[in-house]
């Protein structure tokens, strides 16, 4: 093995990494702003405003995401409407875009999901003390219902943040010189597949480390409330105040 | 404002609460059987009842949180405005009157139901800022006062989690008042509370009914509701079975339902 070679190729295989990581917070930031409405509308009793949330989490879950990557990049390039769109083609014509189009859209099935399972988790009674005190259904979703459905879904969303990280590889398959793309491109030229691909997986290792502890810090401060009060040298245990 | 075209129906225009003829099904099963009650201004009416008897269900069909089948409800001299839905439950009509009706009518629930990510001050600040707009300085204002009342002030900053079973019924009770209700509900407040932790919260709510607030209080303790109330009902079988002065009916009760009730919880 030859460590020199990987040393040569970590200043361009960063290159990539930014890329990838660009490519995960963009599409976990929209992910999540599709996932917000999906989930809200697959949580609600009511079958028609059920239904296509479920059509489109269905789709995003029942196919490959490589799959959908390369009908948004070769498919959408069919239409005329598309090619020929002045707003739309600049933007899809763009590996890119087309990757961040992608991978918010699947994601954002996969966080809606999360989500909805989190917002059933809600205690009923939290809701019937919201309604009881006269609060309209909208402010009792957003003071209530989500505040407390995103502590629960954060465990599970970090989750889906780290099998995007290692899904976004997959970017690399329409020329997009993402990690491993570069690593690829890499090994064009030296022909060093061990040496580079260790190091390309050494780097989404580190990333990984560093999510998982970002996420743990995450967790932690949004969880006091679930905790056992630290006892303070002022106030004392609660209970035995009582 | 408030009192609108029908205030008169029923001569209810000067009650807190006129319920007329209430039913409710579950399914195939009728719990409420026709209830009617009058609360005005100041009274404490204890619901008394065996479980099963449709107490909890008559409660919550006062402001919604279930909705009943057939029957009218006035608060304020006001009805709620309702239209029979295909499954034939009671559907308010207008969301927003509702809402308005219920930031009027406070509830304290036998599980707290307080918000368990807030601390126990933004649990008293939110409702205020959120339904009435009030600015937060006074919200926060307002309920420390009531924090400082109910015996908490020095638990505000605390997570729901952190405190006693008694502790939060009684911050529940404080995010209730927040709101100035004019018709308190409490659904049996004490029901999930260890035994030594009761007292506290009977006592928070004698303070209020002293106050002369308007309360209907559907409960187990019977020495609270011979004590406390002006009126006490006894249900049976989704129907009222027996009404009056509470000496009256702990004394002298009429029904034989009633006098096995009282004779299996006072030995």
């Amino acid at each position: 093995m030859n460590v020199e070679v990987m040393i040569e190729a970590l200043p361009k295989l960063l290159e990539g990494a930014w890329l990838s990581l660009q490519l995960l917070f963009i599409s976990g930031f929209f992910g999540v702003l599709i996932a917000v409405p999906l989930a809200i509308a697959r949580a609600s009793q009511n079958t028609a405003v059920k239904a296509l949330p479920y059509a489109y989490i269905f789709f995003f879950r029942g196919t490959p995401l490589l799959v959908q990557l390369f009908l948004v990049y070769y498919g959408l390039a069919q239409f005329a409407f598309i090619t020929e769109n002045p707003i739309l083609w600049p933007i899809l014509r763009e590996p890119y875009w087309c990757a961040i189009i992608t991978f918010s859209l699947h994601t954002g099935a996969y966080i809606a999901e999360i989500l909805r399972g989190a917002i059933q988790a809600v205690p009923h009674g939290e809701i019937e003390a919201a309604r009881a005190l006269g609060m309209r259904r909208s402010t009792t979703m957003g003071r209530i219902v989500l505040p407390c459905a995103a502590r629960i879904a954060l465990p599970a969303y970090g989750n889906e943040l780290i099998l995007m990280l290692k899904g976004s590889a997959l970017a690399s398959t329409i020329t997009l010189l993402d990690l491993t793309g570069m690593a690829r491109t890499i090994i064009a030229r030296n022909y060093m597949p061990l040496e580079t691909f260790l190091m390309a997986g050494v780097i989404y290792m580190t990333i990984t480390f560093v999510l998982v502890r970002g996420l743990r810090f995450i967790e932690h401060r949004t969880s006091a409330h679930m905790r056992p009060r630290p006892t303070g040298p002022a106030e004392g245990n609660p209970a035995a105040a009582e | 404002m408030e009192a609108e075209a029908d205030a008169a129906s029923a001569g209810a225009a000067d009650a807190v609460l006129a319920v007329e003829d209430i039913h409710k099904h579950f399914g195939r099963i009728e719990v409420l059987r026709g209830i009617s009650l009058t609360a005005h201004t100041g009274d404490v009416i204890a619901i008394l009842g065996s479980s099963g008897s449709g107490k909890s269900t008559f409660l919550r069909c006062l402001n919604f949180l279930e909705t009943p089948t057939a029957g009218r409800i006035h608060l304020h001299g006001e009805e709620i405005r309702t239209r029979a839905d295909r499954a034939g439950a009671l559907r308010p009509t207008s969301h927003r009157q509702l809402t308005r009706l219920r930031a009027r009518v406070g509830m304290v629930f036998q599980q707290f139901n307080l918000w368990p990510h807030m601390t126990v001050l933004a649990n008293l600040v939110e409702a205020p800022r959120r339904v009435r707009g009030m600015p937060r300085a006074e919200a926060v204002e307002k309920a420390e006062a009531l924090l400082e009342k109910v015996g908490l002030a020095d638990r505000r900053h605390y997570y729901p989690a952190h405190l006693s079973g008694g502790q939060q019924q009684r911050a529940a009770i404080a995010r209730t008042l927040a709101m100035d209700p004019e018709l308190i509900l409490f659904d049996e407040p004490t029901s999930a509370l260890d035994p030594e932790l009761v007292g506290e919260v009977l006592t928070v709510m004698e303070s209020l009914a002293a106050e002369g607030r308007t309360m209907l209080i559907v409960t187990h303790e019977m020495a609270f509701a011979r004590d406390v109330s002006t009126r006490t009902l006894f249900l049976h079988d989704g129907r009222v079975e027996e009404e009056g002065p509470p000496d009256d009916l702990f004394s002298n009760p009429r029904s034989e339902r009633l006098r096995k009730f009282l004779s299996r919880l006072l030995t």
